[in-house]
């Protein structure tokens, strides 16, 4: 073979050097403010309790944090309201993107129109209208804490369409709903059942994505969750930056390693379960 | 009658996708609907199964309306082309399911399950996945799983479309053999007329949303009622004629006068079409009562057992197909010669002439298969 022909073949192969030059400012953009701080978070100087020196770099703003009952009932609280943020989500979505596949195919772009609010209005806007409406009597959910959770996991859900819709349709586009949700009901399956047993587990791909971008906005979520006083991650993480110097570095840095882990986990679940799923395009 | 379909109409939008469908079948008939792409054999199918609420007409099973009961309430089995097995579920759990649904006890499914297994010749796959299995293995589950909850009918959309030639030839008598052993009432739709011929006790021939012809096998092959039948069943030679003298059934094609064996329905002087069975053709003069018609060998085509003669047909634009059986001593015609064909009266067909009608014989479509 000349070198003509293997050039281009090794040019495809490799890519061009280009698109590394591009890749690798990309991978920069994102790792080098990781490091830095990382870098920070570990300046925290350590006194030994013996001597009484002090010892740099350390872990001591990691265990400061870890420490500090706000900084885990913060996340315990984060944590669970993503959770119910999720289910929530998924429990309307699910339905909503399957009955618009299914019945109102027409009504599609306007559905997603409507998913893509968010965007258009600003959480700031969102939580001020949250609160005129839920703060003062007769619907005054936002004077308990169960009110404001509730109030603030409707927020979340908003939030979430954008990604869990996306998601959801997605996963629907790579089953052939219609017939499968008819031999479905060809043997006696009402929708409830069609849903449950058909439908969702034939989206677990689909449905994982979709609720690890609702635990990711969630878990990180800022303004809402300050407005309306609830004691989540977030405003938690905002407090201790005006205060403290090492330990927000070490929070960011812990609050990342459980997102990634978060990740890692639901990789790891859809891995073991894809044995159990059709692999795409067969019939 | 066991199911019975009386006036059924379905319109989407302004098309009217099935005009006014009538069909009764016997408890245990194994009835098709065969018709071109389009024409509603789905459509219809999915009004039994309870997919779609016909506009107006009524649908029952065994006496019992049915036309607006639900899908998942009419215990009516269906088969699908692409299979649709649920691909979370393990080929025993896709069986189970109908049983499942109706709350059937867990031993008796494990029971029922095997049973259908055994009867599907699977008995070892049931904890192989849908994807494990090749096509045909797949529509076998399916069907079994369509069995499974003892449906009243059991409708079957194209099922063996998706497989390849020998498969859906073997899966085909297999599907008539479980449905004679079940004794059970069966829909099946098909474009392909070999499939209809071979399975049904009675075939529903279709065209643009209304009934050609229903009937035997055997009817719609030896007597199609209209041009449209003898031209989708396909076994048939086409030709122009006019009608001479009705009472006696005589046309006349190309200046020859040929006669049939019954009076012709259409009036005299007016236009017909002249069906003709290739195996009924013979080249020579035949017998003193033969039609005979000349013409030119335009293709000679060896089909083993079969030598297939394609002739033109003087004064007319129309070919000819006949059948003859391999001599091994004889070499057949060349391309050129000059034959004379003879067929009886009885192998002549009018059929009242379809003024939209398209090219007549010499179609590759009409060719027998
Ligand atoms: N849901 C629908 N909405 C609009 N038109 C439809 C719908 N379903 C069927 N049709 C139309 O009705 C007509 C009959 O369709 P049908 O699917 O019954 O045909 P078919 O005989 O099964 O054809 P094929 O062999 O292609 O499956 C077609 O013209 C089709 O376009
Ligand atoms: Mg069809």
């Amino acid at each position: 073979m000349t070198a003509a022909v293997t050039a281009p073949r090794r040019r495809r192969r490799w890519g061009s050097p280009w698109a590394w030059l591009i890749f690798l400012l990309g991978v920069s953009y994102f790792v080098i403010p990781l490091i830095a701080t990382i870098e920070f978070s570990l300046r925290a100087a350590y006194k030994d309790p013996v001597t009484g020196e002090f010892i740099r770099p350390s872990l001591a703003a990691y265990e400061l944090v870890l420490k500090d009952p706000k900084f885990v009932g913060g996340l315990l609280t984060s944590f669970r309201i993503a959770l119910i943020t999720i289910a929530v989500s998924l429990l309307l979505l699910v339905p909503t993107a399957y009955w618009v596949r299914l019945k109102v195919p027409r009504a599609r772009p306007v559905v997603e129109l409507i998913t893509l609010m968010p965007f258009v209005i600003p959480p700031v806007v969102l939580v001020f209208g949250l609160i005129r409406i839920y703060a003062p009597p007769p619907l005054a959910f936002l004077n308990s804490t169960f009110g404001t959770e509730a109030v603030l996991v409707g927020a979340y859900v908003v939030l979430s369409f954008p990604y869990m819709y996306r998601a959801v349709d997605t996963g629907l586009s790579t089953i052939d709903l219609r017939t499968l949700t008819e031999a479905a009901q060809s043997l006696g399956a009402g929708w409830p059942r069609v849903l449950w047993s058909v439908i969702f587990p034939n989206l677990r791909g689909a449905l994982l994505s979709g609720a690890f971008l609702t635990l990711a906005i969630v878990m990180g979520e800022y303004t809402i969750a300050s407005f309306m006083g609830t004691k989540t991650f977030g405003p938690y993480l905002s407090l201790l930056g005006q205060n403290k110097a090492y330990e927000p570095a070490a929070g960011s840095i812990i609050s990342f390693a459980i997102t990634w882990a978060a990740m890692f986990a639901i990789v790891i679940i859809g891995r073991a379960n894809r044995g159990r799923t059709q692999p795409a395009g067969a019939p | 009658m066991f199911l019975s379909l009386s006036g059924i109409r379905k319109q989407f939008g302004d098309h009217v996708a099935v005009h006014s469908f009538d069909l009764d079948a016997a408890e245990g008939e194994f009835v098709s609907f065969l018709g071109p792409s389009g024409c509603g054999k789905t459509t219809t199918l999915r009004m039994i199964a309870g997919f779609e609420l016909p506009d107006a007409g009524s649908i029952r099973i065994a006496g019992e309306e049915i036309g607006r009961v639900p899908a998942n309430r009419r215990n009516v089995g269906m088969v699908f082309q692409s299979y649709a097995l649920f691909p979370n579920m393990s080929v025993a759990d896709n069986i189970a399911f109908g049983l499942k649904m109706r709350k059937v006890p867990a031993a008796e499914r494990k029971a029922r399950v095997a049973e259908l297994l055994e009867l599907i010749h699977l008995p070892q796959s049931g904890g192989k996945y849908p994807y494990e299995l090749s096509g045909g293995m797949q529509q076998r589950v399916a069907l079994a799983r369509a069995l499974a909850i003892r449906p009243r009918v059991l409708l079957l959309d194209e099922p063996l479309s998706a497989l390849d030639a020998k498969i859906r030839l073997s899966l085909r008598q297999e599907i008539r053999a479980i449905q004679r052993q079940l004794g059970i009432t069966t829909v099946y739709v098909t474009h392909d007329q070999e499939e209809a011929l071979s399975l049904s006790d009675r075939i529903v021939v279709m065209s643009q949303g209304r009934i050609e012809q229903t009937g035997t096998p055997s009817e719609i092959y030896n007597a199609p009622a209209t041009e449209f039948v003898a031209r989708f069943v396909g076994t048939l030679n086409l030709l122009p004629a006019t009608v001479t003298d009705a009472a006696s059934g005589r046309v006349r094609i190309a200046g020859r006068e040929l006669r049939a064996a019954s009076a012709v329905e259409a009036p005299s002087g007016s236009s017909a079409t002249v069906a003709l069975r290739p195996e009924a053709i013979v080249i020579g003069d035949g017998g003193s009562e033969a039609n005979r018609l000349d013409g030119s060998v335009s293709d000679v085509t060896f089909l083993g057992s079969i030598v297939r003669i394609r002739v033109r047909v003087e004064g007319v634009d129309a070919v000819v197909a006949l059948d003859t059986f391999n001599n091994p001593h004889e070499a057949p015609p060349r391309i050129g010669d000059h034959l004379r064909l003879a067929f009886p009266p009885e192998a002549l067909l009018v059929l009242p002439h379809a003024p939209d009608a398209g090219p007549v014989a010499g179609d590759e479509s009409l060719a027998p298969a």
